[in-house]
């Protein structure tokens, strides 16, 4: 009982990070791995938001979910743009916005050594224990699921019951399509590239309510992230919540039931089993 | 063994979601025949020979090679079971020679070519196309007749037993469609089994043993061209109602 | 019974040459050049067995580190017990059992889902191998001690480089190497004329790590005291990633031209701003993408091209196969 909460708050805030990389990979086509390194600069904002200005973060990420919006716009515009322009086909932007978006992950990360140090960094908020069901749990965490779930909600809302998130959808889909149904490709793979960043953004900031982190583990999240949007189908916003919570509750039991140094087996494992048996993931669509 | 069947496909069926491509389509090929698969676009002739070859997966239903079920079987191993073809619009390998775009049908097969045996091979095909000569000319600059002779080429290389040849004579202008009907009539001669798309008429008649017509993925004639192409439903299939 | 034609007989007369050049290098220094050549050579092992693979697949492999520490393991382990060539053929056994099963599970699909699963790849074998050494053996790291000097080692690489230059350069005589240049071509008429996509690649993937692997385990005796981080250190995937492209994935011997040349600012970047190593890789990372495409081999191709029009580069690509 106790893994199954735990699990659910860890795989509630994957869900986050991976939402916001779905909606870069499958909309924008960029297998964005410079994404954990987003969610870090976001953690590293709330920090110091909380620390310098006293400012919560919950409200934090009405700052810095913004501002990570202007940055990934800038991001894709300036150094995507030219990639899917360049490139003759699918996979070969693939493997270009792979490698670029490693280069860009390497110099965020640096840059954030170069300020921050290699450090742990953990702040108070919230941190008083909660009683649910007979076990003890921080109300930080709680609390980050809870605004998880509302933050997924309006993304799930504005995906499915509006006419811009349509718009967006259907790129995902097919963006040759998509631009006979005079969609503006361009403009909403850049609009999809910010709301992904803005959302690992976001997930970032409620991850630094609870968790410690430092400047270089930017990857393990990247990693996860990747392998629950590829878990949950490219592209698919409820396969990557599922996906999300499924990894969440897998690593929390074998870390409790096996060893807690095995976790990325788990995630492995699962990985490798999606990748044999149903490599389009949960919800996606087979590729004839 | 001359009048075993070579190939039965039996109830093939291939579905794309809600498309229905290939319905319920039963017909068999003898060795050494001939056999035209016409129809109007879009009645899933591709697709039937993308399902032989192994390019697509059958939804349900059979194909047999010699008694031997191949549907289910990846591409490759179909290849190497004697199945060639040619593409709807001509694949060659733009990087390699002329020469080596033949050799590559030869290595992998059931022939198993190489070293100077296969380019004596491969020249020997070439000048049978009427490439002969041109072993070591760049591809990426050939005229479209000429890739077509290439890939022909590289389909033989392999010594099928089974030759697909997808809307070969398409996009030639008469006198080349000439030098095209001949050589198919040549490799007929030989005693190649071999299944054509066309929808060229001059061709089926003059080269085909038998017809096959599909409309909308489902089989609507079978048998001699002549008695096919006086057939109502075939008709009305190409031209419409009113002129049956 | 193997015939070279004159331009393959010069080349073989240069390389001959350069590595007989190379070999009298611990002759003349044993401190900080001997170093930083065996680095060179390290690395110009591990991006030539890496090219082997990703050259003609264009499948980015970040696998690197996972068959480097399994090499570098096997000799930790087995350093007391068993004669030092035997460990190395069991860091290719192990790594290229590694590769197999590896690409058997995602050489079928994209070539995304084989970067992302090979990203994490050293991580989880460390993991495990972390796991196990606690379980079983009580402690994590091992000692090597050997009787091997820095030249030694050095000199074991330039032999293990000589192999895998060899061995590629006989993998694309074969029908292998047809086979690959085939798959770049069309991989649709690759199979429609006998093909196993799927089991060429994989083949070439174990090639490749077995290499590799073997490669971690001559350094092994370096390390003298090897613990999974280091072994297992990430950062050697990237760097050979990086170095490979640099150079160019375009001939067996391209990534030379990034090995040498990145080795050598690493080095001083390290030495004289350790913090500023990931932002070296970074941008590196990008140049190679918007400006050097294919490598400074493919500048020079360009630049050979626009002078040399009237000769197709095909022919050049025929006569190599012959």
């Amino acid at each position: 009982m106790d893994i199954l909460i735990t699990g659910t708050v860890l795989g509630g805030t994957y869900a986050l990070i991976a939402l916001g990389l779905t909606l870069q990979y499958g909309v924008a086509r960029i297998m964005n791995l410079a994404n954990g390194e987003n969610l870090v600069l976001a953690c590293f904002c709330a920090f110091w938001l909380y620390t310098a200005a006293s400012i919560n973060p919950i409200i934090g990420i009405a700052l810095i979910a913004p501002v990570a919006f202007v940055l990934n716009w800038a991001i894709y515009a300036y150094a995507m743009k030219p990639l899917v322009d360049r490139a003759k086909n699918r996979g070969q932007l693939e493997i270009d916005s792979i490698l670029a978006t490693f280069g860009l992950m390497f110099i965020m990360q640096g840059v954030m050594l170069l300020v921050f140090g290699g450090e742990y960094f953990s702040y108070n908020f919230l941190s008083e224990p909660v009683r649910i069901l007979g076990e003890n749990y921080g109300l930080n965490r709680i609390v980050a699921l809870g605004a998880a779930v509302v933050i997924a909600v309006a993304l799930y809302v504005f995906l499915y019951r509006t006419r811009y998130g349509t718009a967006v959808r259907a790129v995902s889909v097919s963006p040759s399509s998509a631009s006979l149904v005079a969609i503006d490709v361009p403009r909403m793979s850049a609009f999809a590239f910010a709301l992904g960043g803005a959302l690992t953004a976001a997930g970032g900031a409620l991850l630094s309510t609870f968790y410690t982190f430092n400047a270089s583990m930017g990857v393990i999240f990247t990693m996860k992230a990747l392998i629950i949007v590829i878990m949950g189908g490219v592209g698919d916003v409820r396969g990557a919540v599922l996906a999300a919570l499924l990894l969440g509750l897998a690593e929390t039991a074998v870390a409790s039931l096996i060893d807690p140094g095995l976790t990325l087996a788990a995630t492995y494992t699962l990985f490798i089993l999606v990748l044999l048996f149903r490599p389009q993931g949960i919800f996606g669509r087979q590729t004839a | 063994m001359s009048s075993t069947n070579l190939l039965s496909v039996e109830a093939a069926r291939k579905a794309f979601g809600g498309l229905v491509a290939v319905n319920d389509v039963d017909f068999t090929v003898k060795q050494s025949e001939l056999i035209g698969l016409i129809g109007p676009n879009g009645s899933g002739k591709t697709t039937m020979m993308n399902l032989i070859s192994g390019a697509l997966q059958l939804t349900s239903g059979a194909i047999r090679l010699d008694g031997e079920v191949i549907s289910g079987m990846p591409a490759h191993q179909i290849a190497r079971r004697g199945v060639a073809r040619t593409f709807q619009l001509v694949r060659i390998l733009p990087s390699l020679s002329a020469v080596e775009n033949v050799i590559a049908g030869a290595v992998f097969g059931h022939v198993r070519a190489w070293g100077d045996d296969a380019y004596r091979e491969a020249e020997i095909l070439l000048d049978r196309v009427g490439l002969g000569g041109r072993g070591n000319a760049p591809t990426g600059s050939m005229t479209y007749i000429d890739q077509k002779r290439l890939e022909l080429a590289r389909a033989l290389a392999s010594n099928p037993r089974l030759l697909l040849l997808d809307e070969w004579l398409a996009g030639l202008n008469p006198s080349e469609l000439r030098i095209g009907i001949e050589l198919i009539r040549d490799l007929r001669e030989d005693g190649r089994t071999i299944i054509m798309v066309e929808h060229v008429m001059d061709a089926i008649r003059s080269l085909c043993d038998r017809c096959v017509v599909m409309s909308s993925g489902v089989k609507i004639a079978d048998g001699s061209v002549h008695d096919v192409l006086s057939q109502p439903e075939v008709v009305t299939a190409y031209l419409g109602a009113e002129d049956a | 019974m193997i015939r070279m034609n004159n331009r393959e007989q010069r080349v073989a007369a240069i390389a001959l040459l350069l590595f007989g050049a190379a070999a009298s290098i611990p002759l003349l220094d044993e401190g900080y050049y001997l170093s930083l050549s065996v680095n060179i050579a390290m690395y110009a092992v591990l991006c030539t067995a890496w090219t082997l693979f990703s050259g003609p697949t264009h499948y980015i492999s970040l696998a690197t580190a996972a068959f480097f520490g399994i090499g570098t393991y096997s000799v930790g382990l087995g350093i007391d017990t068993l004669p030092f060539p035997l460990l190395l053929l069991i860091a290719a056994l192990a790594s290229g059992i590694l590769a197999g099963l590896v690409g058997i599970a995602t050489l079928r699909l994209s070539g995304v889902y084989f970067v992302i699963f090979t990203l994490g790849l050293a991580e989880l074998v460390r993991q495990v191998v972390t796991w196990l050494q606690v379980k079983f053996l009580g402690a994590v790291g091992l000692y090597v001690f050997t009787d091997l000097a820095e030249k030694h080692i050095f000199w074991m690489l330039l032999a293990l480089a000589a192999v895998v230059f060899i061995t590629g350069w006989l993998v694309n005589r074969s029908r292998l190497g047809f086979a690959m240049r085939i798959i770049g071509n069309d991989e649709t008429v690759a199979r429609h004329v006998g093909i196993d996509v799927a089991r060429a690649k994989v083949i070439l993937f174990v090639i490749s790590g077995a290499f590799i692997g073997i490669t971690g385990a001559i350094l092994a005796p370096r390390f003298a005291y090897v613990e999974p981080p280091s072994a297992f250190n990430p950062v050697i995937s990237f760097q050979v990633v990086i170095m490979a492209l640099l150079g160019g994935t375009g001939r067996l011997w391209a990534p030379l031209l990034g090995v040498i040349p990145f080795t050598i600012l690493f080095d001083r970047i390290s030495a004289s701003f350790p913090n500023h190593t990931s932002l070296l890789i970074g941008v590196t990372f990008m140049a190679i993408v918007y400006f050097l495409p294919r490598g400074v081999m493919g500048l020079f191709e360009d630049i050979r091209a626009r002078k040399d029009k009237t000769r197709p580069v095909a022919a050049g690509v025929a006569e190599a196969a012959e």
